[in-house]
C-alpha cells in the first residue's frame, strides 16, 4: 500500500528534521493546514475524552472510504492530528483496520506521543477512531 | 542561582533520571526514593518475607517486628500519643474512603459536611459520595484569592449542622499552607469531627498532630519518599472507637462464626488482609533516613528554591501564577499559550512538569481553567533543576510566539 502524497510529504519532512525544536515547527506548521471546524461540529458527540486539551474527531463514510476531521484548542495536538489524517484520510474501512499507526508515528520520530500516559489526547483519538470503525460495522 | 542540594546524591534515581536527561520537577505527585529505603526494601525480600501477625515462626515474628516498628516511627514522626493510633491504609485515598464508610452511620439526612474549593479529588469524591447516599448537604468553604479557605466565610459555614470538617493541610495545586488552627478549633466546638489530608503538608517541615488538634490525619508513603501502596490514617483514640468496620477479611476479626464475627478494635481491625509489609517496612526506612537529616536545614533549602521558582516566574511576561504559593510547588499559566503546548515542548526538552486539572477539576474550573503546569520540589531539587525548567520554558514559549 503506497502512501498518500501528503503523508510522503509529511514523512519527508519529518524524517529531515534535525532535533525536538524543528519537530516542534514541523507539526505546527502542518497543524495550521488542518481544515478548521465549523462550530456545529464541536459538538459534545464529536469530543474526544480522555484528553487535558479539548479534542474533537468528526468521521463519515464517503465513496467507501473514511473522511475524517479534527481539531484541537491545542496547537501541537493540532499538528499530530494532522499527520494522523494525512495517513489515514479516503481509507476503506480494511484498509484502516490493516494499518500499523504506531509504525507511522515512529517512522515520523513521534512514536512518543502515542503513550497511554501521556495527557496530550493522541492515544484517546486513535482508540475513538477505532471504535467508530467497530460501530460502522 | 547555585543551590545545590547536600541530599541529592543519597537519592541513586536522580543521577539516573539525569542520566536520560530528565530534570524531574514533579515530587507533589511522587518523589523519588533514599538509598536507605532501596535498601530496606531489598534487606526484607532478600532475608525472608513473611506475613504478619499471623505466624508463630522465626520469619514471622521478623516481619511482624519490623512492620511494627514502622507503626512506631510513624507515630513518632508525627507525634501521635500512642503507636495503636496509626491505621496502615494502602494510600491516602484508602484511607479518606475508609473514613467516608467507617463514619457513615453517624450522618443523617440533613447534615452537613464541609470540605474546601480547593481539595484534591480524594478528599472530595469520597464525601461528595458519602452525601449521595444519605442525603446530606456538601458545603464547600471558598477560597479566597491568595488560594486560603476564606476563613471569615467558612466560620460562618461551618455551623451546628456540620457533622465534619475535611480539609487539606498544603494545597496540591496552590502550595498554600490552609489555616487549620482557627477552622479546626471552629468546627470541634460546633461537635464536628475534623479531618485533615495531609498528603503534600507532611512531606514538608515536621507536624504534630497533637497540637494541630485534629481527630484524623491522613497521608500516603509514596510522597514522603516512601513506596506507593501504604498510607497511613492517624486518629484520635476516641475518634478511632467511632469508626465501624469497613473491609472484612483475615486478621482484622475477633472471632467469626458463618452467621456472625466479631472484629478487632484499631489499628489491627482496620488491616484487613495482608497488608502491605514490604511498603511499610520501606515507610519506615524512609522515615529513619528523613529523621537523620537536618530539618532546619531541609527547610532553608525548600525555601530558597521555592524562591527562586517564584522570582523566575514572576520575571517573565504573562505568566500567571495560580494563588500565592507558600510552599514545595508553584502551579502556572501562560496569556494566550496552551498549557498542553508548553507541556509537550518542556517533555520534549527533557523537563518532566505535571500539566492539567491535577485531581481537583472544581478548583480548576472555579478559576476559569482548563488546567495549568505545576513545578513542584523535592528536597533533592536543586538550583540546576529550576534553572533548566526556565531555560526550557523560555525556548519552549519563544517556539510558540
Amino acid at each position: 500500500m503506497s502512501l498518500p502524497s501528503q503523508a510522503s510529504q509529511a514523512l519527508e519532512s519529518f524524517t529531515q528534521a534535525r532535533g525536538w525544536e524543528q519537530r516542534a515547527r514541523l507539526l505546527m506548521q502542518w497543524g495550521e493546514r488542518l481544515e478548521p471546524l465549523a462550530d456545529s461540529e464541536k459538538t459534545e458527540a464529536n469530543r474526544v475524552h480522555g484528553c487535558e486539551s479539548l479534542v474533537w474527531l468528526v468521521a463519515r463514510q464517503q465513496d467507501g472510504g473514511w473522511q475524517f476531521k479534527a481539531s484541537s484548542d491545542a496547537r501541537l495536538l493540532r499538528g499530530l492530528l494532522a499527520m494522523l489524517l494525512v495517513r489515514v484520510q479516503g481509507l476503506a474501512s480494511d484498509e484502516l483496520s490493516a494499518l500499523d499507526l504506531r509504525e507511522w508515528f515512529t517512522q515520523l520520530g513521534l512514536e512518543r506521543q502515542l503513550s497511554p500516559s501521556r495527557s496530550n489526547g493522541l492515544h484517546a483519538v486513535l482508540q475513538r477512531m477505532a471504535e467508530l470503525q467497530r460501530q460502522a460495522q | 542561582m547555585f543551590q545545590p542540594s547536600p541530599w541529592r546524591a543519597d537519592f541513586p534515581a536522580i543521577s539516573a533520571l539525569q542520566r536520560q536527561h530528565q530534570t524531574y520537577l514533579d515530587s507533589a505527585a511522587t518523589t523519588q526514593k533514599p538509598q536507605a529505603l532501596l535498601d530496606a526494601l531489598n534487606h526484607y525480600y532478600s532475608h525472608g518475607a513473611a506475613n504478619v501477625h499471623r505466624a508463630q515462626h522465626l520469619p514471622g515474628a521478623l516481619a511482624t517486628q519490623a512492620f511494627e516498628g514502622s507503626r512506631d516511627k510513624v507515630a513518632a514522626w508525627i507525634n501521635a500519643a500512642q503507636a495503636r493510633q496509626i491505621v496502615f491504609t494502602h494510600g491516602a485515598t484508602s484511607a479518606l474512603n475508609l473514613l467516608a464508610y467507617g463514619l457513615e452511620w453517624r450522618f443523617e439526612a440533613g447534615d452537613e459536611i464541609a470540605v474546601s474549593a480547593l481539595e484534591h479529588h480524594a478528599n472530595l469524591l469520597p464525601w461528595q459520595q458519602l452525601a449521595q447516599r444519605r442525603n446530606l448537604k456538601l458545603v464547600v468553604l471558598p477560597v479566597n484569592q491568595l488560594g486560603r479557605i476564606d476563613l471569615d466565610q467558612a466560620l460562618q459555614l461551618i455551623g451546628p449542622r456540620t457533622r465534619l470538617l475535611a480539609v487539606s493541610q498544603l494545597s496540591n495545586v496552590l502550595g498554600t499552607w490552609q489555616p487549620l488552627e482557627p477552622l479546626l478549633s471552629h468546627a470541634r466546638a460546633q461537635g464536628a469531627l475534623t479531618v485533615v489530608d495531609g498528603a503534600q503538608g507532611v512531606v514538608h517541615g515536621r507536624h504534630d498532630v497533637q497540637q494541630l488538634g485534629c481527630d484524623f490525619y491522613v497521608f500516603s508513603g509514596h510522597k514522603l519518599y516512601g513506596p506507593e501502596g501504604v498510607g497511613v490514617l492517624y486518629g484520635r483514640e476516641s475518634a478511632l472507637a467511632l469508626l465501624r468496620h469497613w473491609q472484612f477479611g483475615g486478621e482484622m476479626v475477633q472471632q467469626a462464626d458463618y452467621q456472625s464475627a466479631s472484629f478487632r478494635p484499631a489499628p489491627l481491625g482496620f488491616e484487613a488482609g495482608t497488608p502491605p509489609i514490604g511498603a511499610v517496612i520501606g515507610l519506615g526506612a524512609a522515615l529513619d533516613y528523613l529523621a537523620s537529616l537536618d530539618a532546619d536545614a531541609i527547610g532553608r533549602h525548600e525555601a530558597a528554591l521555592h524562591q527562586s521558582l517564584l522570582r523566575g516566574l514572576a520575571e517573565r511576561e504573562g505568566i500567571r501564577v495560580l494563588g500565592a504559593p507558600q510552599a514545595a510547588l508553584a502551579s502556572f499559566v501562560i496569556e494566550g499559550v496552551h498549557n498542553a503546548d508548553i507541556a509537550h515542548l518542556l517533555t520534549e526538552q527533557g523537563v518532566a512538569v505535571r500539566a492539567g486539572h491535577h485531581c481537583a477539576m472544581p478548583l480548576l474550573k472555579g478559576l476559569g481553567l482548563e488546567g495549568a503546569i505545576r513545578v513542584s520540589l523535592g528536597l533533592y531539587s536543586d538550583g540546576d533543576d529550576v534553572q533548566r525548567f526556565f531555560e526550557a520554558l523560555d525556548q519552549g514559549l519563544e517556539l510558540l510566539r
